[in-house]
């Protein structure tokens, strides 16, 4: 054998290395990012499902428009995440955000902990504290740590899930 | 519940395939380049070695789409491409101790090792429906691992290789049987932190910031502790010791979120083999070796100097970055090529991008048994998957470090890549958990039964009566919500 063609086997071979592991990230990458995605076509595809899916979105606007004596956020939004679509209409209690059962929004989010953040009112602004989470909670990609007041539009990111003050 | 379905994964069984191939394909002309470098032919029997390699890969393929069909699509083609590139490099050793005028052959003694471990992985698959089924074993496994780390010290059976005790001789086959008790302890202590982990996460004292646990909760890191350092002593190897006392640390601090005890493991352990050293000479002089390695003296002594390891590095750099080419370097000049240094030949021959190639196939491996473990909805799969990777990535840690000189040496296998009957199957075995794991974990979670579908979770403005609704969460003290509830933002006025 040539001596090229001895090099071009031996490079070969590590590019043939270097594509099986790329591929294989490639694979894990769709396993991460992969439901995003598809979660965000979810609510034109799910228009005409039964009513607990496309009624969801819907539901707080009742409740809303009973509550106009508040001048601050009514309800709070997922906007990101698995349960993107899900809004919750605001009290003048807190709500606490986490996948335990016990929680107000209980997150489907295999990142977020089980009692994981908390939003409260106080006077006439809301705002979110981190209950110890392990992901942590961030406000505008600012880690959160002691209560912070929380404005409309505002984005609290727990886990993969991303949560909005809106109205 | 249309937002427990955006979870829904695919079930990558044809993505399996196609990773598959290229896995194969690896394997393969690894071995084909083996016979082009060393005696510029191909190998008589490439197509047939090629035939068998995916008939196994195959075998296990079905079996997953029989059995666990949604099973993690990128666990079983590494594995199969870290399988054959050690058995290609042991070919590629086997060969030159051919040229050398020696005769023993370890390629095909490997080869059947993984055939039987492909074997006994289907029957894991096939036979364990459910990795839930192990926690009633917890208790027994314990005693098995016990009972398989203590059985090379009885007389007669175990026997002493390089001044390492771990290893028994019966029947005319060698095994290393903390390889397979590395397995029953995974499942013990996953057995056991999930019942325990809530009293071991109590919070003590705080030091420095760190919260430490109570005084009265050391107790099983105790006797893990003792139990290390005993192997440590009587089994002079340190590298089971390691394993055995990381593992539960890992584990522990998995199950229980708490920084302290990672740092108590550590300090524990740095101080036991501290002891050690100073108090027994042959742990001493492991430490004397890697601290020494490079005196002429230390390198000349025959038995127990560091040439092995020096010679293991003098490969690693004569690989440079792209290594010398299959067949092409001298890998074998460093003893035990083929089973403890096998990284330290795969650096030579395929350089520092194949070194990190493969490395970064172990990466993937462990990350898909972490996912799972995060995946997983039940306590004890979690802390089981979490653990056996953990046990597969310490493993890599250990031996590289070993080889490159970052720790002491130990007698540790690079899992599937180093010529090693036990070894072999007990990864492949772990292999096998995890995918069985990793099938429930992306399963989708089941239909939704009548009963729920009678009270509407979500969509309908809920009132006091449904302020608590059904709990829906399945059985297990650590059981995730599946199903998506709502309630209204707590009080309403």
């Amino acid at each position: 054998m040539s001596e090229l063609t001895v090099t071009l086997l031996r490079l070969g071979y590590l590019v043939l290395l270097w594509a099986f592991v790329l591929s294989a990230i490639g694979v894990l990458r769709r396993d991460l990012y992969g439901t995003r995605i598809v979660s965000r076509k979810r609510p034109a595809a799910s228009a005409p499902a039964p009513a607990p899916a496309g009624g969801t979105p819907a539901a707080p606007a009742p409740s809303r428009s009973s509550r106009g004596r508040r001048t601050g956020p009514t309800r709070l939004v997922v906007t990101e995440g698995p349960l993107r679509g899900t809004t919750l209409p605001l009290g003048t209690s807190a709500v606490l955000i986490g996948r335990a059962p016990s929680c107000t929004l209980v997150l489907d989010d295999d990142y977020s902990s089980s009692r994981h953040a908390r939003v409260f009112p106080e006077g006439d602004q809301w705002l979110v504290e981190d209950m110890g989470s392990t992901n942590g909670t961030f406000l505008d990609d600012q880690p959160v740590t002691d209560a912070v007041p929380v404005r409309a539009g505002a984005q609290i990111r727990i886990g993969q899930s991303v949560l909005e003050l809106q109205g | 519940m249309a937002t427990v379905e955006a979870h829904r994964v695919r079930a990558g069984r044809g993505t399996e395939l196609g990773l598959l191939v290229v896995a194969l394909l690896i394997a393969v002309s690894a071995y084909a380049l083996v016979g082009l470098g060393a005696t510029d032919e191909l190998p008589a029997d490439v197509a047939g070695y090629g035939a068998g390699l995916a008939g196994l890969a195959l075998v296990v393929h079905v079996v997953l789409r029989w059995r666990a069909p949604y099973a993690d699509p990128v666990i079983l083609p590494v594995v199969i491409a870290l399988n054959g590139i050690g058995l290609a490099m042991i070919y590629r050793i086997d060969l030159a101790r051919e040229a050398r005028g020696g005769d023993e052959m370890f390629a095909g003694k490997q080869l059947a090792w993984s055939a039987i471990s492909v074997a006994l992985a289907c029957v894991v698959l096939i036979v364990l429906r459910d990795h839930r089924t192990l926690r009633r074993y917890t208790y027994t496994a314990m005693i098995v691992a016990l009972g398989l780390i203590v059985l090379p010290l009885i007389p007669g059976l175990g026997v002493e290789i390089n001044g390492a005790r771990i290893w028994i001789r019966a029947l005319g086959f060698s095994l290393q049987p903390s390889e397979l008790a590395k397995i029953a302890l995974a499942v013990f202590f996953a057995g056991y932190l999930v019942t325990h982990r809530d009293t071991l996460a109590l919070a003590g004292p705080k030091v420095l910031g760190l919260q430490l646990p109570r005084i009265r909760d050391l107790g099983p890191i105790l006797v893990v502790w003792a139990g290390a350092i005993a192997t440590l002593v009587l089994q002079k190897d340190l590298g089971t010791s390691l394993l055995l006392f990381g593992m539960f640390v890992a584990m522990l601090y998995v199950a229980t979120e708490r920084l302290s005890w990672i740092v108590i493991g550590f300090v524990m352990f740095a101080g036991g083999v501290a002891f050690a050293s100073a108090t027994f000479g042959h742990v001493a002089a492991r430490f004397h070796i890697w601290l020494h390695a490079l005196d002429q003296d230390v390198f000349d002594r025959a038995p127990g100097g560091s040439g092995q390891l020096v010679r293991g590095l003098f490969g690693l750099a004569s690989g440079g970055l792209f290594g010398t080419g299959w067949g092409q370097g001298r890998p074998d000049l460093v003893p035990y090529a083929e089973s403890d240094f096998i990284v330290a030949s795969l650096g030579e021959e395929l350089g520092l991008t194949g070194l990190m190639a493969i490395l970064v196939m172990y990466l993937v491996l462990c990350q898909r048994g972490i996912r799972t473990s995060i995946g997983v909805r039940d306590g004890f799969g979690k802390l089981l998957a979490a653990g056996l990777s953990f046990v597969i990535a310490f493993q890599c840690f250990v031996v590289v470090g070993g080889i490159t000189r970052i720790i002491p040496l130990t007698g540790l296998t690079m899992p599937f890549l180093a010529y090693g009957g036990s070894s072999l199957l007990a990864n492949w075995i772990i292999a096998a958990l995890l995918l069985r794991v990793s099938d429930d974990a992306r399963r989708p979670a089941p239909e939704v039964t009548g009963l729920l579908l009678e009270t509407p979770a979500g969509g309908i403005p809920l009132d006091e009566e449904a302020r608590n609704p059904v709990a829906v969460a399945g059985p297990g003290d650590d059981q995730p919500t599946e199903a998506i509830r709502r309630t209204n933002g707590g009080g309403r006025s």
